[in-house]
C-alpha cells in the first residue's frame, strides 16, 4: 500500500495506482487521475464516470463494460473511444472505484 | 412432504442428486430434477472431434443412465423461476413448488452477441466447438482443408474452461503436422487477456509453448465485430486480424431462463456467495457449476469440487445449522498440448497455477504446468472418470480443497 498526493489531497493507491478507498474520491481527483492517462475529460466521459459510480454504490461492484452498455446506455465503441486501451481499467480508475476483478 | 428441486441436470445437476438421493429420508422428502435434454453431453471431449479422435457418439448418453431411483425426473424446458414465491414454471405448464432449490443450469454460447458473427460465414469457415454440432461441423471442415491462416479467437471472458481455446491450437499444430501441411498453416491465437492465460505463472509457461510451436499470440484484443465478407475480425478500437478459417469461442453466458428471470449479473450468471455457495439474494436457493458468478474457472472438475461442499451444506441447512464457508475455488484442469503429452494446472481462489509436482495416492505424481505423458493420459482418462465416477457423485481420489503440496513457488 501506497499513499500518493493527488490534486493536493493524499490518498492510499495500490501499486497501480488505483484507489484503495473510493469515498477519497472527488472531481478534481478525476482530472488528474485522467491526465495521467493522457484524458481530457469531456461531457462524455463524465456520464460514463457518473453512471460506474452510482452504480457501483447501489450494487458493490464495479459495472463491467457489458453493464455500462445494458445499464448504463452508453454503446462499446463509445467506451473503447473514450477511454483507450482498455476501457474498464481505465474508467474504473479515473472513477476513483478500485482494479476490476480479473478473469480466472 | 418437503420439496427439494435441481433445475439443470448436466454435470452439477447430476452429482448433486446422486449424493443426496441415497440420504435424504424419502418419508421427508421429495427430490425432483428438470432439464430440456435428455441426452448428457460429455464436453471436455468436444475438443477432440474437430481432429477426428471423438466422434459424437463418444461424447453423448442418455441422462436417464445417471438418475437415481427415486427421483422424479422432468424433461421440459424450465420457462420462470419464481424466488419470491418459491415456485418454477416449465414449459410444459406445470408449477413446480420447492422448498429447497439448487440452480445448476450451466453456461452456452452467444455467437448472436458478436456483430456479423452468423452472417454468410457460420459453419462455412467459421466454426464453435463449444457445442457439439460445431464441433462436428468443423471436423466435416477440417478433413478436407489444405491449408491456409487458422485463427483461434476468444471473444471475451469468462468463457468455461478457459484453456480449452489453448488446447484446440496445440492440437491444431500436432494435427496439421500429422497431416503433412503444417508448413501450409498460420496459425494465430487472438485473445482479449494480456496474455496466453488469465494468470501470470501460467500465461508465461503457456506463453512459451504458443511461441515453442510456432503459434502467434495476439493480445488484449476485444472483438467487436467480424466481417465474414472480407474475412476479418475487427476490435472495438478499430485494430484488424484476417483469417481463412476462424475457430471462435463466442460470449459465453448463463442460461437465458436466469436472465428472464430476473436473477442474474449482465451475463445471466446468478450472484452466489463464493465459499459457501448460497445465492446472495435467497438463503434457499443454492447455485452450482457454470452457472455461479464466483470467481474460479468454469470447468467439471470445479462443479465436482464444489459439490462436495454443496451437500455438506444443503444437510446443514436442512438442519438448521450454520452454512460452511469452505469452497476455496479449487480447479484442476488438464491441459492437452499436442503429440501424446498434456499439461496439468491446480489452481484455486487465491494460489494462481503453479509449477512443481502434483501428488496423487495410487496414481501420480503429475507434474504442473509441465509437459508429460502422463498428463496426457489423464487427460484421456477423464472421460472413464467422468462417466463412471464424477457424474455418479462418487469420491475421487483428490480433495475438494487446494493443497500445496508439490507446488514451487
Ligand atoms: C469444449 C469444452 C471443453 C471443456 N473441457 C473441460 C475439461 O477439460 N475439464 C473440465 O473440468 N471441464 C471442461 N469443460 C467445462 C465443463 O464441461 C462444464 O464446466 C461443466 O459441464 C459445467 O457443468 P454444469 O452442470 O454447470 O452445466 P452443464 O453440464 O452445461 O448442464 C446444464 C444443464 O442445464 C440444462 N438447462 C439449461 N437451461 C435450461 C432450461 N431453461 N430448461 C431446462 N434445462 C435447462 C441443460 O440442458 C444442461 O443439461 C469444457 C467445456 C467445453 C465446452
Amino acid at each position: 500500500m501506497a499513499t500518493k498526493t493527488i490534486a493536493g489531497k493524499s490518498i492510499e493507491v495500490d501499486a497501480e495506482g488505483f484507489l484503495l478507498n473510493p469515498d477519497d474520491w472527488n472531481e478534481a481527483i478525476a482530472e488528474a487521475l485522467a491526465r495521467e492517462e493522457g484524458i481530457e475529460l469531456t461531457e462524455e466521459h463524465w456520464k460514463v464516470i457518473r453512471f460506474m459510480r452510482q452504480d457501483f454504490k447501489e450494487r458493490g461492484q464495479i459495472p463491467t463494460i457489458r453493464r455500462i452498455k445494458n445499464a448504463g446506455g452508453i454503446p462499446v465503441q463509445d467506451l473503447y473511444r473514450l477511454f483507450p486501451d482498455g476501457p474498464a481499467k481505465k474508467a474504473a480508475k479515473i472513477a476513483g472505484l478500485g482494479k476490476p476483478q480479473g478473469c480466472v | 412432504m418437503k420439496k427439494l428441486l435441481i433445475l439443470g441436470a448436466g454435470t452439477a445437476g447430476t452429482i448433486m442428486v446422486n449424493k443426496l438421493a441415497p440420504v435424504l429420508d424419502k418419508r421427508e422428502w421429495q427430490i425432483t430434477l428438470v432439464d430440456q435434454d435428455e441426452i448428457h453431453y460429455y464436453q471436455p471431449g468436444f475438443l477432440f472431434i474437430p481432429f477426428g479422435i471423438y466422434t459424437r457418439q463418444d461424447v453423448i448418453k442418455p441422462k436417464r443412465d445417471f438418475f437415481p431411483p427415486g427421483v422424479e425426473v422432468i424433461i421440459s424446458p424450465i420457462e420462470l423461476i419464481e424466488p419470491d414465491r418459491n415456485r418454477v414454471k416449465l414449459q410444459n405448464g406445470k408449477v413446480l413448488n420447492y422448498d429447497i432449490l439448487i440452480i445448476a443450469t450451466g453456461s452456452h454460447i452467444h455467437p448472436e452477441e458478436t456483430e456479423g458473427l452468423l452472417d454468410g460465414g457460420w459453419r462455412q469457415n467459421i466454426f464453435d466447438f463449444y457445442t457439439v454440432d460445431g464441433a462436428c461441423a468443423l471436423a466435416q471442415h477440417l478433413k478436407y482443408w489444405e491449408g491456409g491462416k487458422l485463427v483461434m479467437n476468444v471473444v471475451e471472458m469468462p468463457i468455461k474452461c478457459p484453456v480449452a481455446p489453448l488446447e484446440f491450437v496445440f492440437l491444431a499444430d500436432w494435427w496439421f503436422t500429422e497431416q503433412g501441411i503444417r508448413d501450409k498453416v498460420e496459425i494465430e491465437y487472438v485473445t482479449p487477456l494480456p496474455g496466453a492465460f488469465t494468470k501470470p505463472i501460467a500465461s508465461k509457461y503457456l506463453g512459451n509453448f504458443l511461441e515453442k510451436k510456432n503459434i502467434r499470440l495476439v493480445a488484449e484484443f476485444n472483438t467487436g465485430r467480424v466481417d465474414s465478407t472480407r474475412n476479418k475480425l475487427i476490435s472495438w478500437d478499430g485494430r484488424e486480424v484476417d483469417y481463412d478459417l476462424l475457430v471462435i469461442v463466442p460470449t459465453i453466458m448463463g442460461a437465458d431462463v436466469i436472465g428472464r428471470s430476473g436473477m442474474g449479473d449482465d451475463l445471466n450468471f446468478i450472484p452466489t456467495d463464493p465459499h459457501t455457495l448460497q445465492s446472495k439474494q435467497w438463503e434457499n436457493i443454492f447455485v452450482i457449476g457454470d452457472a455461479t458468478d464466483v470467481p474460479t474457472s468454469k470447468a467439471g472438475s470445479v462443479a465436482h469440487f464444489e459439490s462436495e461442499i454443496l451437500f455438506e451444506n444443503i444437510l446443514r441447512y436442512i438442519d438448521g445449522r450454520p452454512l460452511l464457508p469452505d469452497f476455496d475455488g479449487h480447479a484442476n484442469c488438464f491441459i492437452e498440448s499436442g503429440f501424446g503429452k498434456g499439461l496439468l494446472i491446480d489452481f484455486n481462489y487465491t494460489v494462481e497455477p503453479l509449477p512443481g509436482k502434483f501428488p496423487l495416492p495410487g496414481i501420480g505424481p503429475y507434474s504442473l504446468l509441465e509437459e508429460t505423458r502422463m498428463n496426457h493420459w489423464g487427460k484421456m482418462m477423464f472421460r472413464w472418470m467422468y462417466w463412471n465416477l464424477l457424474l455418479k457423485g462418487a469420491e475421487l481420489p483428490i480433495e475438494a480443497q487446494m493443497n500445496m503440496a508439490g507446488k514451487r513457488r
